[in-house]
């Protein structure tokens, strides 16, 4: 049991988190593939045309993936932020700085397939609705936390003021979620939720999970990336990091 | 199979702009972000090799 414990701390190093991040990448983008080309296929040639929409509603397939992954990758920033915040760990802030961008590109991909869904849906690219208007708020908290982050010098000083950017900011997960109870919106109700069964076809709804299970996989892959790099900038001055392979090399 | 040939497939049932607007930009955006992470550390490489040359060099001249 103790033993369990002093691990998951070993981990929490930059040191030892660097190699390890570095092994587990190549396995995350092979997923990525994985998954992204199962719900692809699924997504074009097995589900079937929409009865009102016609074919357009496949944009649903990164439409729906994006925007979860929005708001998941900000749940966990929050948590990174809040972990370095209450803890003074090294890794935590970098965690938290590393996912930042990958949150920004996912809440961008949800408006952009949104405007471009609602174009012929709708016939309009935007509406200051309560879920688009939540969704925009998202995407500039990860603008709002980067360009913060950037604004600041000391890497801990900034990591502080991001954690409590972040921290403020997560009031709004909730309320995007909600959003389409709370207000009459043009945006459509959740087409999955735990309580009931989903409104649509088997088919588009596997489809729709295994492109939210590539993108899950993209994020983590692209952000161990990210990560790595923000290590080797921090740890600069660090021993372990001049006796790295790739820097004695 | 939705599509009796590779025309159909692309028209999109007449909505090609809005289905290829959104998979373009999504791929777009997602092979140019991990390249961006590559470089950004293959620069944090460069820096660092840099600096600990520069150590190097100074530690030389004062042991000399």
């Amino acid at each position: 049991m103790n033993n369990r414990i002093i691990n998951w701390f070993k981990f929490a190093s930059p040191q030892t988190f660097y190699p390890l991040a570095g092994k587990m990448i190549p396995w995350f983008w092979a997923l990525t593939a994985l998954f992204g080309i199962a719900g692809l296929y699924i997504g074009f040639f097995v589900a079937p045309t929409d009865a009102q929409q016609g074919e357009g509603y496949r944009i649903i397939f990164i439409h729906v993936p994006a925007s979860w992954m929005s708001m998941f990758i900000y749940l966990v920033m929050a948590f990174w932020a809040a972990l370095g915040l209450g803890f003074n760990t090294r890794l935590s802030g970098m965690m938290a700085s590393a996912l930042a961008p990958t949150g920004a590109l996912m809440a961008f991909l949800s408006l952009w397939t949104g405007a471009l869904w609602g174009k012929p849906m709708w016939g309009t690219w935007w509406v200051w609705d309560a879920r688009l208007t939540s969704e925009l708020i998202l995407f500039f908290l990860y603008i709002g936390f980067i360009a913060l982050q950037s604004a600041i010098d000391d890497p801990r000083r900034a990591d502080k003021a991001g954690a409590v950017l972040a921290l403020v900011g997560v009031v709004n997960i909730p309320i995007i979620y909600f959003s389409v109870k709370w207000w009459n919106t043009l945006h459509q109700g959740a087409s999955v939720s735990l309580t009931r069964s989903p409104s649509m076809a088997q088919t588009m709804l596997w489809g729709m999970l295994l492109m939210a299970l590539a993108f899950w996989m993209y994020s983590i892959a692209v952000s161990l990336a990210r990560v790595r790099a923000i290590i080797l900038e921090r740890e600069r001055h660090a021993g372990w990091v001049a006796d790295l392979e790739e820097v004695r090399s | 199979m939705n599509w009796g040939s590779a025309s159909e497939f692309f028209a999109m049932g007449g909505h090609a702009l809005y289905v290829w607007g959104s998979y373009g930009a999504c791929a777009l955006l997602m092979a140019v972000e991990p390249i961006l992470a590559r470089k950004r550390r293959s620069q944090a490489l460069i820096e660092l090799k840099r600096e600990l040359r520069a150590n190097q060099d100074s530690q030389d001249e004062t042991t000399s």
